[in-house]
């Protein structure tokens, strides 16, 4: 882990988010935000085959919540629905690679938070 | 009688062990005093006293340390009544902080008083905890609510008051804004509630800790406040209203203390302040609230304000220097308390606070409990410096050069 929160591959994502912007024939659109941060996040997602055939995702906070989306579009493209319904927090957090302080943590998964709802409709039990 | 002593930030500082430490290897930079101020040691010791050497229930105890309890609970209450000018020690209620003494009108004051139909006029900058007991209130007894809204500089609007107080029962506002800094007109625009004969409740949570505040000269009926905002702990605050209020006004908690005579199927009430204070009441931090007030009294409130207001003018000149910042907030220090409000091109606010955060400087970022006035401003979050006593122009520069290094960050 590193202990710079602002290491050069997070800022990268955030200034140039992988994935980004609508799917007009999205199966599922789904917007998640923190009230408290004022983090917002709407991922667009369309379904091929019990798979994730194509995701973008909209936004707008912090640079943790932006950059963590961002990250986890490139690790769930492609992924069987299955999986992605469960989609472990702590492999977003291992890809983020930083220490999050729990004042930060609600930013660094408002995304996998909101994928979680979008397939299941709500928030499962943490793993 | 407390000796008089000039305010010097860099002697005041002394008195407050926690600056004194390192943060992210840094000295500590504490530039939060609006969401809690930090506490000189006399206050520490008055309370580490108390629990060391006469530790009892007060009011009740017959024996000795329980009057010394007794004694120095009172005696705090006595000068918190001298330091806001209250007409009486009978008129200051002890409550947990400011939010539960807004409560404590809702429910006695407000149920019994506001009819079904009637108007409950507030601002667009309230803090949540003089917003949210009012729209409960509302909600349970039929009532309205109405706002006053702020310019484009975070000033009221108040052209049109005389027509928004019509029908108003109560009129609930802050004294200074938390977020925008903001000191509004209380006299002015309590004379103009009462009027239309409205009852006026100042959220004094900002106010008391910075400036010279005198409830009878401001012509208010209720005036709340916290006591870990003005170097006092967390868990004490103060509700001041007019004593005939307060006589007419129905308990608030029910329980020991607050009771005359009690039967198996009803009671009597005590008399003021301890009708409104059930329970155990939190002594220590009442004790500690005394000598809070003493420290402050020491150095007088003017100087206090005096001292903030030169910071503030100091750190509104550097700050619009930096580019790409958005102030929010009067530019004139005369109604600009000490906290400003700001937001960054191309930083969100956590970022920018934890980014200085490792230069050791402590600032908020977000929506201050206030999420109506951020829509108003029409932002998710501001970052926001606040000053007390103990704060120094080089740690705006050091603010400065922290934003100026998350700039080159994000650059």
């Amino acid at each position: 882990m590193s202990d710079d929160l602002y290491r050069e591959q997070i800022l990268e994502h955030y200034k140039n988010p992988h994935h980004f912007g609508e799917l007009a024939d999205a199966d599922i659109t789904q917007e998640g935000d923190n009230p408290l941060c004022g983090d917002v996040i709407t991922f667009y997602l369309k379904l091929d085959d019990g798979r994730l055939g194509d995701v973008r995702f909209r936004g707008r906070g912090c640079a943790i919540s932006q950059a963590s989306a961002s990250m986890l579009t490139d690790l769930i493209v492609g992924k069987p629905l299955q999986e992605l319904k469960t989609f472990p927090t702590k492999d977003l957090l291992e890809e983020l690679g930083i220490q999050i302080s729990p004042a930060r943590m609600k930013c660094a998964t408002l995304s996998v938070n909101t994928l979680r709802v979008a397939l299941n409709g709500d928030v499962p039990e943490e793993d | 009688m407390i000796q008089t002593r000039p305010l010097n930030a860099q002697t005041a500082r002394t008195d407050f062990p926690i600056l004194g430490r390192r943060v992210n290897g840094k000295p500590l930079v504490y530039l939060d005093s609006a969401a809690t101020s930090q506490k000189p040691a006399v206050v520490i010791d008055t309370m580490d006293d108390y629990y060391r050497r006469y530790n009892a229930n007060p009011h009740r105890g017959v024996y000795a340390i329980s009057e010394e309890a007794t004694a120095a609970y009172e005696s705090a209450r006595q000068r918190v009544a001298t330091f806001i000018n209250a007409g009486s020690p009978k008129e200051v209620i002890f409550t947990r902080n400011t939010t539960e003494a807004i409560n404590l009108v809702r429910y006695s004051w407000g149920r019994a008083n506001i009819r079904s139909g009637a108007r409950i006029l507030l601002t667009e900058m309230e803090h949540h905890s003089n917003l949210v007991p009012w729209q409960l209130l509302a909600q349970e007894v039929n009532a309205t609510l109405s706002f006053l809204c702020i310019d484009d500089d975070g000033l009221l609007q108040l052209d049109q008051l005389d027509r928004q107080l019509e029908a108003v029962q109560l009129l609930a506002i802050t004294h200074q804004s938390n977020t925008l800094g903001t000191i509004n007109p209380i006299k002015a625009v309590a004379e103009a509630a009462h009027r239309a004969g409205a009852l006026v409740l100042v959220d004094g949570a900002q106010a008391v800790p910075h400036m010279p505040v005198d409830v009878q000269d401001l012509g208010v009926d209720f005036y709340a406040f916290s006591g870990h905002k003005m170097c006092g702990p967390t868990g004490i605050g103060v509700l001041w209203a007019r004593r005939s209020l307060l006589e007419s006004m129905p308990p608030f908690l029910g329980g020991g203390d607050m009771i005359k005579r009690v039967r198996l199927n009803d009671a009597t009430w005590n008399d003021l302040p301890w009708k409104f204070e059930a329970g155990t009441p939190s002594v220590a931090e009442g004790i500690g609230l005394g000598a809070a007030v003493d420290y402050l009294t020491q150095f007088g409130m003017d100087r206090v304000r005096s001292h903030e207001r030169t910071l503030v003018d100091y750190a509104l000149e550097k700050l619009q220097e930096v580019s790409g910042i958005t102030l929010y907030g009067p530019r004139d220090s005369e109604i600009h308390g000490g906290a400003i409000s700001f937001t960054l091109a191309n930083i969100h606010p956590h970022d920018l606070a934890t980014l200085v955060d490792r230069e050791g400087i402590a600032v908020r970022a977000g929506h201050h409990c206030t999420q109506p006035l951020m829509d108003r401003l029409g932002v998710a979050a501001t970052t926001r410096a606040s000053f007390y006593i103990y704060n120094r122009a080089e740690e705006v520069d050091q603010l400065v050069s922290g934003i100026e290094k998350a700039q080159k960050v994000f650059a």
